[in-house]
């Protein structure tokens, strides 16, 4: 327990101390998570959704192929990350490899079949129950699909809060495309990393401990917005 | 209407945030390909502000092992590259990637161990009868197996002992990690391992390890800047890059590598100092 105690302290203590460059880096992870989750949402909120009103060939493998996803091993897609966005890739010429733009990128790609999945299986029951009414008013897709949502906006939460642990706590694919270069790609996981090589436990583990908090607080911010939401 | 207004603060401190980072990303800037041991070790953090003060040049390090350094920078991902394999520096230089290799500092590799010392290297000099000895007594031994520096010599060592290190039993450990990784593993399992200096002296979990072999003119770890050729790296950053290599050289830049100590002890030599 000596351990766990001393880097409790210390995590207190790096969070209090104000320093800078410790501030960059959480900054950092916030809003590569939040951006890459920002993606996740644009294209799996319609995408889970349409997958549950529509029906067409194909359908049932999609959903079976996005699950699969959620099993995606990052380093594997960090290193495919790597050979597109590389000088030699396809997408080179963008210059993108070894910034925090690539580091979105593939977080993006980690996220967007969680929200996919969960937004499909919690539209698929709300349609089970209100796709009769939907279809007796005799709404679009368009209009359907915001209202199917807003119905099973717990879920949807769960499914944005899912995306977001995966990509604050992702190391794998950003270590790859992003290179954890001091003061310009380094998270908070790459330099838990980082100092665990060095063989600086306690503090690796202090900010892991940090990167918990982080979490915590976020979930707890999320969760009171939703409930004062339900009380209305 | 309050969460219409946090939404969009949230959302202008966002777009604050990136328009920053990305003027930011307008600076000068090179980007560098280097061996773990130089970054891990803090002589990197050490000297680039003073090269940043003489030139205005950002330096991004991207800290790699030896054989992945130089593909990253065949591939055109970095601007140039700081490694220490004399073998794997002469390829790429002969495949036409790398021009104007220069030593701008050297060092030396040691062999760490438990304190108990089941191979009795405590004392010797010379590295190729320890691995002999480690090989007799199937004392565990941590190997990087990453194709890095100091894997390469590690290899060579064994070679060089007439020993087939694929026919290796269960005491040799390939843990396919950094140098910190295996000094890591190493003091977890009361191992032996070869380890450059400058890592070994600034890292932190040592537990029962020591240094018990050192000294022996194999050891020695030169560390060596290399240039892109503009032939094949026509889009890298080759002037400033050159700027960079050329200060590592200069008086300042060997200034500045010699003047780095961790607890009052150099790491690493200038270019210049006289090897054993």
């Amino acid at each position: 327990m000596g351990d766990f105690g001393d880097a409790t302290e210390l995590a207190l203590t790096l969070i209090f101390r104000g320093d800078a460059t410790l501030y960059a880096i959480i900054a950092l992870s916030l809003w590569v998570s939040a951006f890459a989750v920002g993606i996740a949402i644009l294209i799996g909120l319609p995408a889970g959704a349409a997958l549950a009103i529509y029906s067409f060939p194909g359908r049932r493998t999609l959903v079976i192929l996005v699950n699969s996803l959620l099993g995606l091993p990052p380093v594997l897609v960090g290193l495919a990350g790597y050979l597109l966005l590389s000088r030699a890739g396809p997408l080179g010429r963008f210059g993108l490899l070894y910034t925090p733009g690539a580091m979105v990128l593939v977080q993006a790609v980690l996220t967007t079949p969680i929200v996919v999945a969960i937004v499909h299986r919690a539209a698929q029951e709300q349609w089970a129950k209100h796709g009769d009414a939907f279809q007796v008013a005799g709404a679009t897709g368009f209009q359907i699909i915001p209202h199917l949502l807003l119905i099973a906006r717990r879920q949807v939460l769960t499914a944005v809060l899912a995306a977001l642990g995966r990509a604050i706590s992702e190391v794998g694919a950003i270590v790859i495309v992003g290179g954890n270069i001091a003061g310009v790609t380094r998270t908070m996981t790459t330099t838990i990393m980082l100092e665990t090589s060095k063989g600086n436990l306690p503090l690796a583990l202090a900010l892991g401990l940090v990167l918990i908090m982080i979490s915590i607080l976020l979930n707890g911010i999320a969760f009171a917005l939703a409930d004062r939401k339900d009380v209305k | 209407m309050t969460r219409f207004l946090l939404a969009a603060l949230i959302l202008c401190a966002l777009v604050l945030f990136v328009g920053q980072r990305l003027a930011r990303a307008e600076d000068k800037f090179v980007t560098l390909a280097s061996t773990t041991s130089v970054d891990n070790s803090g002589l990197l953090t050490h000297i680039l502000p003073l090269f940043k003060q003489a030139s205005g040049i950002d330096v991004h390090v991207v800290a790699l092992g030896t054989g992945q350094a130089l593909d990253v920078a065949r591939r055109g991902d970095a601007d140039l590259v700081l490694v220490h394999d004399p073998d794997a520096e002469q390829k790429f230089i002969d495949e036409g990637h790398g021009v104007n290799r220069r030593e701008i500092a050297w060092n030396d590799f040691i062999i760490v161990g438990p304190g108990a010392d089941p191979a009795k290297l405590k004392g010797g000099r010379d590295v190729v009868a320890a691995f002999k000895s480690i090989w007799s007594a199937n004392a565990p031994f941590v190997s990087r197996g990453d194709k890095s520096g100091t894997d390469a010599l590690e290899k060579r060592l064994w070679k060089a002992a007439d020993l087939d290190i694929t026919k290796a039993g269960a005491w040799y450990k390939d843990i396919g990690g950094g140098m910190g990784a295996a000094l890591n593993a190493a003091a977890g399992m009361d191992a032996y391992t070869l380890s450059d200096r400058g890592t070994w002296l600034s890292f932190n979990n040592r537990r029962d390890l020591a240094i018990l072999l050192e000294g022996d003119a194999r050891l020695i770890n030169r560390y060596d800047v290399i240039e892109l050729s503009p032939k094949l790296h026509g889009q890298a950053k080759l002037a400033l890059a050159k700027q960079f290599a050329d200060w590592l050289a200069s008086l300042a830049g060997q200034q500045a590598i010699g003047d780095y100590e961790l607890a009052g002890q150099k790491l690493f030599h200038p270019e210049a100092d006289k090897k054993p």
